[in-house]
């Protein structure tokens, strides 16, 4: 096992994978190293990654002190959390009842489905913000996660997935005495893991990052989600002081990383834990 | 008295007839099985008789109620799967559990959390949890109870299937191939335990199989049903023995039955080597009619008696029985006999032997298929030029 492991074609293919991964974490990684840099040395004409002079715990006091980190992140939270959970309750019952169901409109929503695929936010950005306006729920959650409460890549997602599960599972389960709402929250849910995890990681990272759509309904600090907040902090109180930005960035990245370290074991797990066919 | 009905049962998807007119009775605890060739629509009038499709015609009735406009969950029918669909997150006792918790405890009984709080379903899941239990004794899976599908083989994921859809007291059980997954010896042994289990169930069933030997062996009754038709419904020996039609006498029986293509003569008689055939509701003189001879009715013997000669082109020898291929001299048909490996002991490939076929045991068939009426009316015993 040793001596196959240390094979030429196997040490090439190392190096070259090490190498991608490198070149993506490079601009983390310069981040991290600025967010321990002085102003001085930020500026400074020579570039090395170790900072001379450690200043992590300035860096981070400033960051923490001059913007409200505990707001931007709980916004960021329950913004997130929001969008995900209506989006999931939206799109399992409607992709069920596209992937399982016979009724007439199925093809026509299908097609409604692939056409939603290729509309932007940005093109509905402006009536929507314009209704939102009418309706004055700018600068709240509401306007934060309305928008994406349907999520046509969700349902395409789970349709795909739904396909896959065997129609005598759900004829098990109509004659055992499950009502349709029962059986897509007994049988439907339970054994599409994989699929809700893997578009938690979609819909999570896009809109824990999302700068557009806040930039647009919030104006109000007390609603800003961690980018939008980034934006302020830089904009009024930070200045070029980029240490003290790099600290913020890194602050607000963390939760992602870590969020995704931990789905993405569950998500390998999932796809492991098949079973489906029996 | 009937209790399963299924009167007139149509179906066709895309325009495409599936089921032409299905009808079929079965008595308390009668176990039906239902054979024909793949693609015949079997799974599909199961599938209409659980609920889980709508007949286009026709209606179902259950204990002389008509249920053909109920939901799958409130006719109280049972069904195993070819796939046996279990649930893959549940361990085998909590999918035996499942239709039990479905029908005794209400919907806020069932919700996680808050339901365990509520008066009375303490009891209940206990209850629940002994019926599953003697359950599991019954067919001796108890020690599978805590493991999940995935972790079982598919003799032991049928056991659990079976349990789940007997558990809970059915008014009616179908089943679908529930052994097509299994080995051929498990298969035998599975056979005798699910008649043993209908026999203590008492539930008239409908078993689906395009196994032959699992319909006749089983069955209180067998249903050939051929493109969407039930062509006969009879116990098994009747069914093999007086088929009512060509493609029921083809279906069963292994091998095949033999086949030739004659002609009634001018006074409406069939000669067939030494037999004379005389249809009882005479069709019309000269008509091509089919005679079917079932190859253990054949016997083939080495003294030529010049009646209907034939040449042996290939034996299959299988033990207790030798099946042998012939080729008619007179017409070039073949025409397969089952003996016993005694009687088969002086033949072998290139032989010329003569044919002899049991009295009575001929059957007419008319082109179309119906069965014809018929009687040996002479046995010939001089030769004479006898095919033609
Ligand atoms: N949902 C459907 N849509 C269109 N055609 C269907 C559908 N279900 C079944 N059919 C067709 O109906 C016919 C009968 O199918 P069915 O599954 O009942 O056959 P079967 O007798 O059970 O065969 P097998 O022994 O292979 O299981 C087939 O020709 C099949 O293509
Ligand atoms: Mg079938």
């Amino acid at each position: 096992m040793t001596a196959h492991s240390l094979t030429l074609g196997r040490m090439l293919r190392f190096g070259l994978l090490s190498l991608g991964a490198l070149l993506f974490l490079a601009p983390y990684i310069f981040m991290i190293s600025t967010a321990g840099k002085a102003q001085s040395e930020i500026f400074s004409s020579s570039l090395s990654l170790i900072p001379e002079q450690w200043s992590f715990a300035e860096n981070f006091t400033k960051a923490l002190s001059r913007v409200s980190m505990p707001t931007l992140l709980m916004n960021g939270v329950i913004v997130c959390a929001l969008i995900f959970l209506v989006q999931v309750v939206v799109a399992i019952p409607c992709a069920y009842a596209m992937a399982k169901l016979k009724f007439r409109a199925a093809r026509i929503m299908m097609v409604l489905v692939m056409l939603g695929l290729l509309v932007p936010i940005h093109a509905t950005a402006l009536p929507l913000y314009v209704a939102f306006d009418r309706l004055s729920v700018l600068n709240s959650y509401t306007a934060l996660v309305a928008p994406f409460s349907i999520s046509v890549f969700a349902i395409f997602l789970f349709l795909q997935f739904f396909r896959a599960i065997p129609d005598d599972l759900i004829h098990a389960a109509r004659l055992d005495g499950m009502s349709e709402a029962g059986i897509v929250a007994r049988v439907i849910v339970p054994n599409a893991w994989p699929a809700i995890t893997a578009f938690a990681i979609f819909s999570v990272v896009a809109h824990w990052n999302d700068l557009f759509w806040p930039l647009v309904v919030v104006s109000n600090q007390d609603f800003a989600t961690p980018p939008l907040g980034l934006l302020y902090f830089r904009a009024a109180e930070a200045g070029d002081d980029y240490g003290a930005l790099m600290a913020a960035t890194l602050i607000i990245t963390l939760p992602l990383v870590a969020a995704f370290l931990v789905a993405q074991k569950r998500f390998v797990e999932g796809i492991t834990m098949t079973g489906l066919k029996g | 008295m009937s209790i399963l009905a299924l009167r007139g049962i149509t179906k066709s998807y895309a325009g495409n007839s599936i089921l032409k007119g299905v009808r079929l009775e079965a008595g308390d605890g009668e176990f039906i099985a239902l054979v024909g060739p793949s693609g015949c629509g079997k799974s599909t009038l199961l599938r209409i008789v659980a609920g889980l499709d709508h007949a286009d015609n026709g209606e179902i009735v259950i204990g002389g109620r008509n249920v053909s406009s109920l939901a799958a969950a409130d006719r109280n029918i049972a069904m195993v799967f070819q796939s046996y669909a279990l649930y893959p997150h549940l361990t085998a006792g909590q999918n035996i559990a499942v239709p039990l918790a479905m029908r005794r405890l209400t919907a806020v009984q069932r919700f996680p959390f808050i339901g365990n709080f509520l008066p009375g379903q303490r009891r209940i899941r206990a209850d629940i949890q002994r019926q599953v239990r003697e359950m599991a004794s019954s067919l001796k899976i108890d020690h599978l109870l805590d493991r999940k599908p995935g972790q079982m083989s598919g003799g032991q994921r049928q056991r659990v299937a079976l349990a789940r859809a007997m558990v809970r007291r059915p008014s009616v059980f179908l089943m679908d191939e529930p052994l097509s997954n299994l080995d051929a010896n498990l298969r035998v042994h599975a056979r005798g335990e699910i008649v043993e289990l209908h026999r203590r169930a008492g539930v008239p069933t409908l078993y689906v199989t395009h196994d032959q030997s699992e319909a006749l062996s089983m069955a209180d009754r067998v249903a050939v049903m051929i493109g969407g038709t039930l062509l006969q419904l009879a116990p098994p020996q009747d069914i093999y023995e007086d088929p009512s039609h060509i493609e029921v006498a083809r279906f069963l029986g292994q091998p095949r039955i033999n086949v030739l293509e004659t002609r009634l003569d001018a006074s409406g008689l069939v000669r067939f080597g030494a037999l004379t055939l005389a249809a009882e509701s005479a069709p019309p003189a000269e008509t091509p009619v089919l005679i079917g001879i079932r190859p253990e009715f054949v016997r083939l013997s080495a003294r030529p008696d010049g009646i209907l000669s034939a040449r042996i082109e290939r034996t299959e020898f299988l033990g207790s029985e030798v099946i042998i291929h012939a080729r008619l001299d007179a017409i070039g048909e073949t025409i397969v006999a089952r003996m016993t490996p005694a009687e088969a002991g002086g033949l072998s490939v290139g032989m010329p032997v003569s044919v002899e076929i049991e009295p009575d045991r001929a059957m007419l068939f008319a082109p179309a298929g119906e069965r014809l009426p018929a009687k040996t009316v002479a046995v010939a015993s001089v030769p004479e030029k006898a095919y033609g």
